[in-house]
């Protein structure tokens, strides 16, 4: 199966009725299969004009009542920032998923990058929080794709599956059934309905979300709103609003996160690195230990809220810390603010439109201790 | 643990991908763990076109080939391209409109693979399908009953005889009596 494909398969397990896009290399596959396959259990496809009225699209079918989602890659995802912003705003739950290509702009369409880590953070303007989740394999991918919709529905917020051409394209031998019963959250409908208010804070940082149609009239706005979303200029509710809609993911980050560790638990170097990077890492991290070092691996699923608490536990058993990333170095400004120790985090990176090869990567480490860490 | 690396190479249009695809599939239905990636320019056809197949009996780290055991190559800028990287212990194998270096390190194979696509099965657009042919017959990668299941479930319908017959022609051209192929296997 390929990674596109078990985007689209986890989707629909999810519960996905919805897809709205604008194709684009390398997310295009996923288009096609929704096409093909939502028709069979129900859903909706609909291609749209561009990528800004995909999003506004899976917005309003998410408000109607049904788990939505759109995919493209970087140019289509820039377009996408507005319409995600009013998501956020607004917190309607929907999933983005960016198969990352080389940028900026249209750059190389074929090839990989993991350039837009920090667009997917704050790639919309003003103070929000978002979750962005990257798979580094076709099977997490289609794990990943479940969660985003779990998470999405929990927290009423979008949620960007962070990809790149080298997962998004790959096929690998995959059975799906391993990951046995996995727990899939639906929106649930509160009794009262009389008193319901869109947005108060009633569970997880957030109200239950009753869909348009279902008796209730709500108003919805990017606008800065009070609990029953009519707009207003008071200043206290702003205050309120923004930090409710930061806090109910910044507060549940335990909740959020996940991340899987690989090799020591103590040693010399330490590897930072997700995505498919992370596959070029776990081979240089086995010759490195053939070389007699000492190498662990943390590799954060959940990119945004970045696992903070847990490579604080971590990092201070290694000598040093390398973050490799296919873009010119964005993850590293994050690791650098949780590893407070100065000259320790390094950084190893490429951005050319080709994937990294084990080998680069023990080359450059070794450059860099050859003085010693 | 064993684990053989695969690069097909050819222009854009070639069915590689698919053929590709295909291979990995045989694979997995012969009991092993396969993965495959690919990389092609941004145009539809005439551009280069590579795919890649890694087969193996565990679980694969790294999903892209480093180091060839076999290079398909159909067109000589692909041969150019990849007769570096293949392995000194594995095979290259070129359509024979390709030419090739006289001196090579690495045991070189040429076959007639887009004439017989168009000569003897009848449409050029089934070299991929004979080339696996080729590649299956030479290299025993794949068994021959799970690579004519995988062609048969990608292939467009209507389309079975033609592909079967240009599997069949694959694998005619590719027993050829040679020490070296048993060596590899």
């Amino acid at each position: 199966m390929q990674g596109n494909e078990a985007v689209v398969e986890g989707a629909i397990r999810a519960g996905m009725r919805f897809y709205a896009g604008y194709p684009i290399t390398p997310s295009t596959e996923i288009a096609e299969l929704c096409a093909e396959k939502l028709p069979f259990v129900g859903g909706k496809f609909i291609q749209m004009e561009d990528e800004i009225a995909s999003m506004a699209a899976i917005i309003g079918a998410s408000l109607a009542g049904l788990k939505a989602m759109t995919a493209t890659s970087g140019p289509g995802f820039s377009l996408m920032q507005e319409n995600i912003g009013f998501a956020a705003m607004a917190e309607v739950p929907c999933v983005v998923v960016d198969v990352q290509r080389m940028g900026p702009s249209t750059g190389m369409p074929t090839s990989p990058a993991q350039g837009d880590v920090m667009q997917s953070r704050w790639g919309t303007h003003g103070d929000h929080s978002i979750i962005v989740l990257s798979p580094s394999s076709v099977k997490e991918a289609y794990y990943v794709t479940i969660q985003a919709f779990n998470l999405s529905e929990k927290y009423r917020t979008p949620v960007v599956i962070l990809m790149d051409e080298v997962i998004g394209h790959l096929r690998e031998t995959v059975n799906l059934d391993e990951y046995g019963d996995i727990e899939i959250i639906e929106r649930k409908i509160p009794e009262d309905i009389e008193n319901y208010l869109p947005y108060k804070d009633i569970e997880n940082g957030v109200a239950p979300l009753i869909p348009f149609g279902k008796g209730v009239r709500y108003h919805v706005t990017g606008l800065v709103h009070n609990e029953k979303g009519l707009p207003t200029n008071d200043t206290k509710i702003a205050e309120r609003l923004i930090k409710r809609l930061v806090d109910k993911i910044e507060k549940n980050k335990e909740d959020i996160v996940m991340y899987k560790e690989k090799g020591e638990k103590e040693g010399d170097i330490l590897f930072i690195s997700f995505g498919s990077t992370s596959r070029a890492v776990e081979a240089a991290e086995e010759e490195l230990k053939k070389e007699g070092f000492k190498v662990g691996i943390f590799r954060p699923i959940t990119i945004w809220p970045f696992p903070d608490t847990r490579l604080r536990k971590i990092y201070p058993k290694f000598r040093k810390i390398f973050v490799v990333e296919m873009n010119r170095g964005q993850l590293y400004y994050e690791v650098d603010r949780v590893v407070k120790r100065e000259g320790e985090v390094e950084n190893i990176n490429k951005a050319n439109g080709e994937f990294f090869t084990p080998c680069e990567i023990v080359e450059k480490v070794k450059e860099r201790i050859k003085n010693g860490f | 643990m064993r684990s053989l690396e695969i690069r097909l190479g050819g222009s854009g249009g070639q069915g590689l991908i698919l053929a590709g695809i295909i291979l990995a599939e045989a694979a997995i239905l012969d009991g092993k763990v396969s993965v495959q990636s690919q990389s092609y320019g941004p145009e539809a056809r005439g551009g280069s076109s590579k795919a890649e197949v890694i087969i193996s009996d565990g679980p694969i780290v790294y999903p892209k080939v480093l180091k060839p055991d076999v290079l398909l190559a159909l067109t000589s800028s692909a041969y150019k391209s990849y007769k570096e990287d293949v392995k000194e212990t594995g095979l290259i194998i070129v359509d024979d409109s390709v030419e090739v270096e006289k001196e090579s390190k690495v045991k070189t194979l040429k076959f007639p693979i887009l004439r017989t696509a168009q000569e003897v099965v009848g449409k050029a657009y089934v070299a991929n399908i004979v080339s696996l042919g080729v590649i299956a017959e030479l290299t025993k990668i794949v068994s021959e009953e799970s690579l004519e299941k995988a062609v048969l479930k990608r292939v467009p319908a209507g389309t079975e005889e033609l592909n079967r017959k240009a599997l069949e022609e694959g694998f005619k051209l590719g027993k050829v009596e040679d020490k070296w192929v048993e060596q590899m296997i």
